[in-house]
């Protein structure tokens, strides 16, 4: 699903040149869920925002869900972004502006989908998320919690082929957080593949591989576990 | 998605009224003055006979003296009695008429009316059809008639409805400084605008009421006016208006209907220039002159030059409104910088944010051109209570109404283009994460 071969990402400035990632490499397969941890500054984020094409590397190859992404332009990356990539950020990042219909419309749009075909897409995800009532509401007059919620039914709105999680309990209470976690792995049992960045090491316990970045590059922190499970279960509810 | 970058500006403009409403001020203000202004221009300098000026000119001729002689002059504006009867006889053109100005008494038949003088035109038969005077009833005189210098007289709408209630007058008689003259037609209403066949009595002045045969004019010796120079002496007992005076008064216009022709008329004009300089009449080396109505126009400074600096004016206001606009819409723009960084993460392409916002800024520019043309209104309003001869003429017309509206747009989308641009070079990344 997600390969990344010696990547780099190098930011430089008049002054510094500074190393993000050193010749990183990552596999995730499909149907994965694996925790990205390290230290701050080791290059998580950049990892990310490189996977989920928010950026480009400076060298290295990135393929996603087998095309070479390394040499698209900025439509190629955006189309591939809002058709194969689910986001759900530390911070919600919801439009305060629209409910959470409008919300979690948003990507559908720019995937140019027919009116019909994103209600009954909008309505599927905020009821698989369990704030189906909730639609009208507008973000501020959700919980922490919820507005995670609403966030996740927007990254699986379009049905993506991978998630990316930047810290998704990181601003949210014990009970709230626990809450989040458990839709993420009911998803990934429903054979999502899931990238989650974490500094919370209980959570990235929960993952099913661990991936520890550090100065740039990543180690794998336990074996590669049998991937079949998650895949066999999305077959057998299927 | 056109339909949801339009919804999506409304929410925007909605949520902050204030500055939604200076930034469509700004724009009303610049529009509202530029269309004041550019409309006074546009009917000031434009074109009195758009159909067929290209092909009716004015010639002149250098009948002056040697004493004021330079060899940079312009002929004069005007021609003599004598060159324009001849040039009319000659009959070069496909068309050509004589005219000048004159002030008649009309004696009215209704007892109701008392008698009055209005503005009348002695000219020649081809005058009408040479400018396309539309007739609601009868039609011109015949050349015939001017040789004979005939009693016949045509009318303008205004005075038919005057005299005669509106109904075809044609047949009927009407005493014109003692004289009774047989009317054989009456026009439909007809202001052309500047009055550019004779500018000497003002540029945006009435067209006349009453039109007469020139030959009966001079025979029955009707008062003129407008201007008259005479470049030298003359017996005591000949009059300024007669055949052979040295003085120019007559307006001459005369219709060629292609640039071949055109160009053999010029010719014609310097043979004949070269004629009566050979004759001992003309003094001066041949130099003539054959203008189309818009470069006679451009050549007698008809639009005044303050109406052409408020125009300019009026444009740079619309620009340093635009530069505030520039800035309203930066400020806007990129406060969502945090929206835009999730939108470009859910998919949107730098294009899809460019448009955007785009939209957003023109929906303030038709916002802006529907109040500026409320301005415009205003402004022409207190134009048209200027005491001036154009005043009547200024009123905004349907092009005028879409040219608001067009440069409103088109004036919003250019102050809209860089805050849009800003707006889609936001970097994603970096507006997620600093949430």
């Amino acid at each position: 699903m997600l390969h990344m071969r010696a990547i780099s990402k190098v930011y430089r400035t008049e002054l510094v040149e500074t190393h993000a990632l050193r010749a990183l490499d990552l596999h995730v397969r499909e149907g994965e869920f694996v925790a990205v941890t390290g230290p701050s500054g080791s290059g998580k984020t950049t990892f990310l925002n490189i996977a989920g094409l928010l950026e480009s590397s400076t060298g290295g190859e990135y393929e996603l869900d087998g095309e070479n992404v390394h040499h698209l332009g900025d439509n190629a990356r955006s189309r591939l972004r809002n058709r194969k990539i689910g986001f759900i950020f530390q911070s919600f990042n919801l439009i305060p502006d629209l409910d959470l219909f409008d919300n979690v419309d948003v990507p559908l749009r720019y995937r140019g989908m027919k009116a019909s075909e994103r209600k009954q897409r909008i309505e599927d995800a905020l009821a698989r998320v369990g704030l189906a009532s909730r639609k009208k509401h507008y973000p501020r007059e959700l919980s922490g919690g919820q507005q995670q919620r609403a966030a996740i039914a927007r990254a699986l709105a379009g049905s993506p082929k991978l998630l990316l999680a930047d810290e998704p309990t990181g601003n949210l209470d014990s009970q709230m957080a626990r809450g989040v976690m458990e839709l993420l792995e009911t998803l990934h049992a429903d054979g999502a593949t899931i990238v989650m960045v974490t500094h919370d090491p209980e959570l990235a316990a929960r993952a099913q591989r661990n991936l520890h970045i550090v100065d740039g590059q990543a180690t794998d922190l336990e074996p590669m576990p049998n991937l079949g499970v998650a895949k066999r279960t999305s077959e057998s509810r299927a | 998605m056109f339909r949801y970058y339009l919804d999506l500006a409304l929410l925007s403009l909605r949520k902050n009224k204030v500055l939604t409403a200076l930034m469509i001020v700004a724009i009303a203000l610049g529009i509202g003055a530029s269309m004041t202004t550019l409309t006074v221009l546009r009917i000031l300098a434009g074109d009195p006979l758009p159909e067929i000026s290209d092909t009716l000119f004015a010639p002149q001729l250098d009948v002056g003296g040697k004493i004021d002689y330079r060899p940079d002059n312009e002929p004069a504006d005007q021609l003599t009695r004598l060159d324009a009867e001849a040039l009319l006889r000659a009959k070069r053109a496909d068309r050509q008429a004589l005219m000048t100005g004159g002030d008649v008494a009309v004696n009215p038949e209704r007892d109701s009316l008392r008698p009055f003088n209005t503005g009348a035109r002695y000219t020649s038969a081809d005058f009408f059809a040479m400018f396309n005077v539309p007739f609601a009833f009868g039609r011109s005189w015949q050349e015939a008639e001017d040789r004979s210098s005939a009693r016949v007289a045509v009318i303008s709408k205004e005075l038919n409805d005057k005299l005669f209630s509106g109904v075809d007058s044609v047949g009927k008689g009407l005493e014109i400084n003692g004289t009774e003259f047989r009317i054989v037609g009456v026009l439909e209403h007809w202001r052309p605008s500047p009055r550019f066949y004779d500018l000497s009595s003002g540029n945006y002045a009435n067209a006349e009421q009453v039109y007469l045969p020139f030959s009966t004019s001079r025979q029955l010796d009707l008062p003129r006016s407008g201007n008259m120079n005479c470049f030298d002496d003359r017996p005591p007992e000949m009059k300024d208006t007669d055949v052979g005076a040295p003085c120019t008064w007559i307006q001459f216009w005369v219709q060629l209907d292609s640039r071949d022709k055109a160009d053999a008329y010029m010719a014609f004009l310097r043979n004949y220039s070269d004629e009566q300089r050979a004759a001992g009449r003309y003094e001066r080396p041949t130099n003539v002159r054959l203008r189309s109505l818009m470069q006679w126009l451009d050549y007698k400074n008809v639009v005044p030059d303050d109406a052409k600096l408020q125009t300019y004016l009026a444009f740079g206001f619309l620009v340093v409104c635009l530069i505030n606009t520039v800035g309203l819409l930066l400020a806007k723009f990129l406060r969502r910088a945090p929206e835009i960084g999730v939108r470009r993460a859910l998919g949107a392409s730098r294009r899809a944010v460019f448009a955007q916002f785009l939209v957003e800024a023109g929906l303030i520019g038709i916002a802006g051109g529907a109040l500026g043309l409320g301005l415009a209104w205003l402004g022409l309003w207190a134009v048209r209570q200027q005491p001036t001869d154009y005043a009547a003429l200024i009123h905004l017309d349907l092009p005028m109404l879409l040219t608001t509206f067009a440069l409103a747009l088109v004036a919003s989308l250019a102050a809209g283009l860089l805050p849009a641009f800003r707006a889609c070079q936001i970097t994603p990344a970096m507006q997620l994460k600093s949430q």
